[in-house]
């Protein structure tokens, strides 16, 4: 299959190995992405709660763009996702949106029909390619490794999209088939605050510290996450919640497209796991380093 | 009710009439759930059943205050769960843009700070430069905290994650020109006269929602 590859603006640079190891997982189980050109910024949330029309007319660009390829949008950003399919959604309902938004867009020399299918990787790796021909291209066993799945709200949220809205599975059964202890996660959908890290800070490390300590307690080694935001959260500010609540976490974060890489026998340096900055355990390192058979 | 009153109230239900279901409002049963639902309903001033409540009483006033509307983090747990389907995450939404239409408050809130900064980064590249978001962001409302981010800039440097400079993409032009005319499209939305009956508290502001006089008695 071929998909439009939308990264989003946070893949691009910050959140390289997500970027990274989603092109390489693609790769290695013969999918092609082909990136949309020029897409523009989707204005994430921060936008869609400002301004409705322009919020809308500025990420409907990034559609059109995709449905003049044909192709279902592949957005791994987990509020590029929500944003794109939220406006999908709107557009598609209500007939006098479309027509505004469409009006903006022209003016720009594009128009949108309302065509085009916003997709997850999650989806796509458990839902189209299947966790059959996943397991038949796995060169590693997760031996044991024990991870806390966080799925984050906005791929399961607002919308029922491929998953449940409380209780995600996929990624639990992806791991837990691959040889992985999934541990006990209740926070796998509780919200990491977000851009609050930024507004409110205090509320934000608090969200962060609960996330961390759930996995902790219930003895997770690794976090894997679905979502850039949550991700930089939990591993950028590590330090500081330890500082602040005088805890002692030191869990790795990584992308669940990271360490699906090493499942499917990918080298570390191609899944950009030199981009982590909490290292990854002996566990996990002898897993990702040991060259397979 | 004051003339503010009025006036937020038909720009709130302007913004309303634009969230597909959004007159679902009018549904709320007050049980809850969305504010036991929501992670940051604790920091809250005013959590969000009561927004809903004083929608309701015709205090619309009293929500634009609140710091609950800005501290809302849209992870859609309280949409998900209300059991009468209302949207109240887009009514966050929208009672952001009701203040922000209004300019309500003389001093800009520290997230309407962020998303004006975060717009005009939009504009200027198309694509969003976290780096210059951050510092100018701090620059504005905090500008000891960069010092504080020092550490991780460093991190990120190591790891190759910091893009010194923005990039901007090749259709700018094409883009700014279709922001421009939503802009223009979205304020040639704006009532220039009050046309849904503002005066009306609660579910009658809605408009399509006719009550009927209860039955049987005064109780």
């Amino acid at each position: 299959m071929r998909y439009a590859y939308y990264p989003g603006c946070s893949l691009e640079k910050t959140q390289r190995g997500y970027d990274e190891s989603v092109r390489e997982v693609f790769k290695a189980l013969g999918q092609e992405l082909i990136d949309i050109e020029d897409w523009n910024c989707c204005g994430a949330t921060m936008y869609m709660s400002v301004r409705e029309t322009v919020s809308l007319a500025v990420s409907a660009r990034n559609l059109a763009l995709a449905e003049g390829m044909g192709l279902d949008i592949l957005a791994p950003c987990s509020s590029c996702f929500t944003i794109l399919s939220k406006t999908n959604r709107f557009l598609n309902e209500m007939p006098e949106v479309q027509r505004d938004v469409n009006e903006a867009l022209s003016n720009g020399g594009l128009s949108y029909r309302g065509t085009a299918r916003v997709r997850h990787p999650v989806d796509i790796l458990m839902n189209d390619i299947g966790l059959d021909t996943l397991k038949g291209k796995m060169r590693r066993s997760l031996n044991g490794l024990k991870i806390a799945p966080y799925y984050g709200c906005q791929i399961v949220r607002p919308d029922k999209t491929f998953d449940d809205r409380e209780n995600p599975i996929l990624l639990d059964k992806m791991f837990g088939a691959f040889g992985a202890e999934m541990v006990y996660y209740p926070m796998k959908v509780r919200c990491c605050g977000g851009m609050l890290m930024t507004t409110f800070e205090e509320t934000a490390l608090k969200l962060n510290k609960e996330l961390l300590q759930c996995a902790v307690d219930n003895g997770a080694e690794i976090i894997v996450t679905t979502c850039p935001l949550c991700h930089f959260n939990l591993e950028g500010y590590q330090d500081r919640i330890n500082a602040v609540y005088g805890t002692t976490f030191n869990v790795p974060i990584m992308y669940f497209t990271q360490l699906l890489g090493i499942v499917l026998g990918l080298t570390p340096k191609s899944l950009g796991l030199d981009s982590l900055f909490i290292p990854l355990g002996e566990k996990i390192k002898s897993l990702a380093e040991v060259p397979y058979v | 009710m004051t003339r503010t009153e009025s006036e937020l109230r038909s720009i709130f239900l302007d913004q309303v009439k634009d969230i597909p279901a959004g007159e679902r409002i009018n549904r709320c049963i007050q049980c809850g759930t969305c504010t036991g639902s929501c992670p940051v309903s604790y920091a809250m001033d005013i959590p969000p059943r009561q927004l809903i409540a004083l929608f309701r009483a015709g205090e619309l006033e009293t929500v634009m205050k609140s710091r609950s509307i800005w501290i809302c983090a849209s992870c859609y747990a309280c949409t998900t769960r209300c059991p009468s389907g209302i949207k109240i995450t887009d009514i966050i939404y929208a009672l952001k843009r009701t203040v922000m239409e209004k300019n309500y408050h003389s001093k800009a809130h520290q997230v309407q700070i962020l998303a004006n900064l975060f717009i005009q980064n939009l504009m200027s590249y198309g694509r969003l430069h976290e780096g210059t978001l951050i510092r100018k962001y701090y620059m504005k409302t905090d500008f000891k905290r960069l010092f504080r981010l020092v550490p991780l800039a460093r991190k990120m440097f190591k790891t190759k994650r910091l893009a010194l400079f923005p990039k901007r993409i090749k259709a700018h032009h094409s883009l700014s020109r279709i922001i421009k005319k939503a802009h223009e499209i979205e304020m040639r939305h704006i009532p220039e006269k009050l046309d849904y009956a503002p005066e009306f508290v609660g579910y009658r502001g809605i408009g399509d929602l006719t009550l009927e006089p209860r039955k049987g008695g005064n109780a």
